[in-house]
């Protein structure tokens, strides 16, 4: 805890003692600034990611379309049999078949909005909800093929399952990158940091010859480069959520590209990436530190 | 040999370096209070000698003993604390170049976690001591090398150390400045610091035989003989 302390709060003498380095400092502050960018974009497209997926489980999950494909003088028979047979079906909670009006807007991007359906072999469509509790789609299907010939139940599983598997890959891929931005940031900071530790080999003996531990020595290395990646991550983070908060928002025609920000509390979540810029950076350069002042016993 | 009376013991050392023996079977036991000037032709091991003393160097056969601890048992921390014990002053004198001269001399009091509020009349009444109350802003490389020389030793002795080791702290100064330094290293030693000074300068140690009981070590065909009686 002390420890912590001392890092936090610092000491004005032993801060000068180590030299001000040029590139090391500016090194660690564009890599902490960049990562946190990046990670910013990351997290973003993580949890949008993650919400489409959840979206799009959930909503595709509870509707189903059953599809009516039968001459024209038996679908309304066919129809009425099919509602008849869904009432009764535990774990559906409405069925509803779709208007002339609504299955002519489903085909109105294809065929224009003046589509003479009633001209056209069009199957009547009915819309199904599924209950909480779910229903057996295996015994439905084989009931309505056994009692409505031309019913065909659509439950979406086949394009709903690519779907869903697409965003959490997606979602997963953007937890990866931040793992990786993490690692290559560490990296960076190891390289700044060993570089920083060699080209102060003659302060370190200097040092040592008045009587430093090798902890204190380590410590003047470690502060500086945690506040260094601290400060710039805050700055890349700061960037990125103005980067993030400039796109467009979510809308029904944008798709899943104008989705991709911060909802609610997801605005707290890059907080938390200065905070663990600087972890990183404290965890490698105490590594760096720790093996360099040993390999200069 | 006897343990434990003496600050810094040297046991039966021996030293390699360059697949050759600098230096065999060196014994020699520096009391507490005692002043030893050690000399010998360059590249001798004068400067070696000294590293052993205080730790910078660990001897290849026999045994360094500082303040009753054997110096290779110890640990990093241990030998840090070793270093507060035993002011060091360098012939390059090694300042951190970009730190002013005072600070450059409370570096260790910063290093060993002491503030500097409470040592500022300490570090005034030092720095007055060794002449460079003047320039105590100035850095390092804006220094004559009598005033660095000076300073190093005001930073060897700001923590009040049992010995003080001098590697040719007047190897780089005039007569004059040499005389001023030895005034300070005779003064340290009334205090009753040990004081241990390398030095090729023969007229130095002439010069130490009006002022203070001085014994003189001599390296010399990788022996180490004690050169005469007292000064």
């Amino acid at each position: 805890m002390s420890a912590f302390r001392k890092l936090i709060v610092g000491d004005a003498q032993a801060d000068r003692v180590v030299p001000p380095s040029g590139f090391t400092a500016q090194l660690t502050l564009f890599a902490a600034g960049a990562m946190a960018f990046l990670c910013v974009f990351a997290l973003a497209l993580s949890l949008a990611s993650g919400r489409v997926a959840h979206r799009w489980s959930e909503e595709l999950a509870r509707a189903a379309t059953l599809r009516i494909n039968a001459p024209a003088e038996q679908r309304a028979a066919q129809t009425e049999a099919a509602l008849e047979i869904l009432r009764q079906t535990p774990g559906v909670a409405s069925a509803r078949a779709l208007s002339s009006d609504e299955q002519a807007a489903l085909l109105a991007p294809w065929f224009g909005a003046d589509v003479p359906l009633d001209t056209l072999p069009v199957p009547q469509l009915i819309e199904v909800t599924e209950a909480d509790i779910g229903y057996d789609a295996t015994g439905l299907r084989l009931r309505l093929q056994a009692e409505v010939p031309g019913a065909v139940l659509d439950d979406h599983t086949r394009w709903r399952r690519p779907l869903v598997d697409a965003a959490i890959a997606l979602r997963r891929l953007g937890v990866v990158s931040i793992v990786l931005i993490g690692g290559a940031m560490a990296a960076m900071i190891t390289l700044a940091a060993n570089a920083a530790l060699a080209a102060n080999a003659q302060v370190i003996e200097v040092l040592r010859l008045v009587g430093a531990q090798d902890s204190y020595i380590a410590q003047a290395f470690v502060r500086r480069f945690t506040l260094r990646a601290l400060s710039g991550a805050a700055v890349g983070m700061v960037l990125g959520m103005i980067g993030v908060w400039l796109m467009p928002e979510a809308s029904q025609e944008g798709g899943f590209l104008t989705g991709l920000g911060f909802q609610g509390w997801g605005w707290l979540l890059p907080l938390v990436i200065p905070l663990v810029s600087a972890l990183v950076a404290f965890v490698a350069t105490t590594r760096a530190a720790r093996k360099r002042l040993g390999d200069l016993a | 040999m006897h343990w434990g009376l003496d600050v810094i013991e040297l046991e039966d050392v021996g030293y390699n370096y360059g697949g050759g023996a600098l230096f065999s079977n060196l014994s020699v036991q520096l009391a507490p209070g005692s002043f030893y000037f050690l000399t010998g032709p360059s590249g001798a091991g004068k400067t070696t000698l000294l590293k052993l003393c205080y730790g910078a160097l660990t001897p290849t056969t026999g045994r360094v003993r500082a303040f009753n601890m054997d110096v290779r048992g110890l640990d990093r921390d241990q030998m840090a604390y070793l270093r507060r014990r035993i002011g060091v002053v360098h012939q390059d004198c090694r300042f951190l170049d970009h730190l002013p001269v005072v600070e450059n001399i409370a570096l260790p009091l910063t290093v060993s976690g002491r503030g500097l509020q409470n040592e500022q009349g300490n570090l005034q009444e030092l720095m007055t001591w060794v002449g460079l109350s003047e320039r105590r802003d100035a850095l390092p490389p804006e220094l004559s090398g009598g005033e660095r020389q000076r300073a190093a030793l005001a930073r060897a002795v700001i923590l009040s150390p049992d010995v003080i080791i001098a590697d040719e702290p007047t190897g780089n100064v005039d007569w004059e400045m040499s005389q001023r330094l030895l005034r300070l290293l005779v003064e340290l030693n009334h205090m009753g610091k040990t004081i241990l000074v390398a030095t090729h300068d023969m007229s130095l140690i002439r010069a130490a035989k009006n002022q203070v009981q001085a014994r003189v070590l001599r390296i010399s065909n990788r022996q180490l003989q004690l050169a005469g009686a007292d000064l």
